[in-house]
């Protein structure tokens, strides 16, 4: 591992460069890396400027708002924080998961499945296909989606097709394409009507030839050059994220389940509702991340991955039969039990697109979803807790409300604080691996960048306050002079201030 | 049946001065007719808004801006390739980029209206600066609105307040 590059010694004799922002991520986060002399690395670090008001938004208010005031927490994935809410708010009214009505069960997973859906495929298609088709040091102008659209025209479509359909799942089931009211306490406020599944299911058939086609790409780009596609930003850790009973792949509800490095089951079919009896959050002073680590590890050893890669890594098998084969396959391509592969999340994140465009298939043919008792009651309680696998890994959600239903605590642990080790972890093997002893330059360390967006962080800032995202890199050396200097301003112009 | 004029205005409501695209959509629900108009609502830009840009006769999208030298500014958009990637959202002229590159031909003549942001701060209010903006810039729009011509538009081009 690289935990020697976390804090270096004597930093005053050390050249500094900063990254800042990370593009392509939500949100605001930077990279610093120290230099020696010889341009070796000697400290290297992400730091995520994380919003920690997320607690003190939600407290104050009364529990049936969240559902849809949590949506707001994040432009991005706005039906995650939805559902873990609702899921949450369930148990506030007295009902726990397996009481919940089954169209108010299937008719959340299909929304559920769109979500994952639309965010991977925009994450693939829009952020990362660009580094992946033309190679993560290529010119900067071809690292965008316009120039993926016009090399790669048919596949530039899919991309914009699949995110639009996983958008038209969500506004079919939550009438509304933002700021829905699916999810409500003890089930949801409507079942899909016979022309909304008809309006779905022309597509579905498409969109899984799409998916399908994603992962042949994918599985062809990764295995073209293994070696690199197996050691890039790689390391090897902890996984954590929730199964079915059987351990079969889930997405929506489960238990928690945790492997190490070698496939050894750490914990399993845990109850999520005592989280904090597993999990814990450690705090550094360096960053206002926090980072979780799995107590029976402890600190050192106990930090994990969640997300895509640690989901199909996990899991036992998926239960469509596409998927599986993908999984089977995926699987096969390395030597060991679990795929350590950060670039591999890319892979394990287009089988589960896969699997929820078959998934949406089988709901959309389930007459259930057309269903009309939707929900249901039981006693007020005093506390819940509500965890989903969000598209970028476990979210946590875990409210306390007192006798006027007013939230009087809530702790939100999401997927991006659980990575937040684990990125910093390939940050610093990309920098002592491939930076190292080389002049930088933007493409070079665009790897850093690389490393980062495939864990698909979402930084908690979905504002977009144009002209405010400009990128800096200055270097400087042991004596503090500025020695070189990039600046990309915020229309894209790159400019080069070096050696005055 | 698509109607022939979109009005997008995008921002999130609990995140400050970033309310004002979708507050400005809710005045104009309120005050205008929309047997021709769309109303179109979203957190941020993305690809598959290109395609909500298909057979529009006008588009006009409102944005919460900090850049913004005035109370509002008023731009005619051109297709753009989008070289700064900041975050997950796109700009509007990358969209438009985008439906040019999906479609094979030019994207519908549309507008940008910004509207002077201060604070976007999450769970924060509108700030009293940005609330007398969004006013001049409602009054803007619905001005806009009522004659929703390509030429009428673009004579108020640069034309701040």
């Amino acid at each position: 591992m690289y935990e020697h590059l976390e804090t270096a010694k004597n930093q005053e004799n050390l050249k500094r460069v900063v990254v800042d922002p990370v593009s392509r991520v939500e949100g605001h986060g930077k990279v610093t890396l120290l230099l020696d002399a010889d341009n070796k690395v000697q400290q290297a670090r992400l730091h995520i400027v994380e919003f920690r008001g997320f607690e003190r938004f939600i407290q104050g208010r009364p529990y049936w708002e969240l559902p849809v005031l949590v949506q707001r927490l994040c432009g991005i994935c706005p039906v995650s924080h939805h559902l873990a809410a609702a899921k949450a708010i369930d148990q506030l009214v007295g009902v726990d998961p397996e009481n919940l009505p089954v169209s108010a069960d299937k008719l959340r997973r299909l929304l559920h499945f769109g979500q994952v859906l639309q965010s991977h495929a925009l994450h693939f298609f829009h952020l990362s296909s660009p580094d992946l088709l033309f190679g993560f040091e290529s010119d900067i102008s071809k690292r965008s989606i316009i120039a993926v659209l016009a090399a790669y025209p048919d596949l530039g479509l899919q991309g914009v097709k699949l995110r639009k359909y996983g958008q038209e799942v969500i506004r079919m089931v939550s009438g509304k394409r933002i700021h829905g009211t699916s999810a409500i306490p003890g089930g949801v406020n409507k079942s899909l009507t016979k022309a909304e599944r008809d309006y779905l299911l022309e597509d579905i058939d498409q969109m899984i030839a799409w998916s399908s086609a994603s992962v042949t790409l994918i599985k062809k780009v990764h295995c073209s050059n293994l070696p690199y596609y197996d050691d890039f930003a790689t390391i090897r850790t902890n996984y954590l994220g929730l199964t079915k009973p059987d351990g079969g792949l889930e997405l929506y509800h489960g238990g928690l389940r945790a492997k190490n490095a070698e496939g050894e089951t750490i914990m399993d079919h845990v109850d999520y509702g005592q989280y904090n009896d597993y999990i814990h959050e450690e705090v550094r002073s360096w960053t206002y991340m926090k980072f979780p680590y799995l107590l029976s590890m402890g600190k050192e050893n106990g930090w994990y991955r969640v997300g895509p890669l640690a989901r199909i890594n996990n899991c036992d098998s998926i239960n469509t039969p596409l998927a599986e084969a993908a999984r089977v396959d995926f699987k096969a391509h390395s030597k060991e039990a679990m795929v350590h592969s950060t670039l591999a999340f890319h892979w394990a994140r287009l089988i589960e697109i896969l699997h929820c465009a078959e998934s949406i298939k089988l709901l959309l043919n389930d007459p259930d979803i057309m269903g009309h008792d939707l929900v249901t009651q039981g006693e007020k309680r005093f506390e819940g807790v509500g965890v989903i696998e969000a598209p970028r890994g476990t979210l946590f959600h875990h409210y306390q409300v007192d006798e006027n239903d007013i939230v009087t605590k809530a702790n939100l642990i999401v997927s991006t604080t659980s990575n937040n080790m684990a990125m910093n972890e390939s940050v610093r093997q990309v920098a002592a691996e491939y930076l190292s002893g080389r002049e930088l330059t933007e493409p070079l360390l665009n790897n850093l960048e690389v490393a980062i967006r495939a864990y698909d962080p979402c930084l908690s800032c979905a504002t977009h306050a144009m002209g405010k995202m400009p990128l800096q890199l200055e270097l400087i050396d042991v004596e503090g002079k500025l020695i070189d200097k990039l600046v990309k301003h915020s229309s894209g112009h790159i400019e080069r201030l070096a050696n005055d | 049946m698509i109607k022939p004029i979109l009005v997008f205005g995008y921002g999130n409501l609990s995140r400050g001065d970033d309310a004002l695209g979708p507050l400005l959509l809710e005045h104009i629900e309120g005050h205008c007719c929309l047997d021709d108009i769309e109303l179109l609502n979203d957190f941020q830009l993305q690809i598959e808004h290109a395609l909500d840009l298909e057979n529009r006769a006008l588009v006009l999208f409102i944005d919460a801006s900090v850049a913004c030298e005035d109370a509002f500014d008023f731009a005619l958009l051109e297709p753009a390739r989008d070289k700064s990637y900041t975050t997950h959202a796109m700009s509007p002229a990358a969209v438009l980029a985008v439906y040019q590159s999906i479609k094979n031909q030019a994207p519908p003549p549309c507008f940008l209206l910004s509207i002077k942001a201060e604070k976007l701060e999450l769970g924060e209010g509108l700030s009293a600066q940005a609330s007398g903006n969004l006013e001049l810039a409602c009054a803007f729009a619905m001005q806009l609105l009522k004659k929703p011509d390509l030429k009428t538009w673009q004579k108020q081009i640069n034309q701040p307040s």
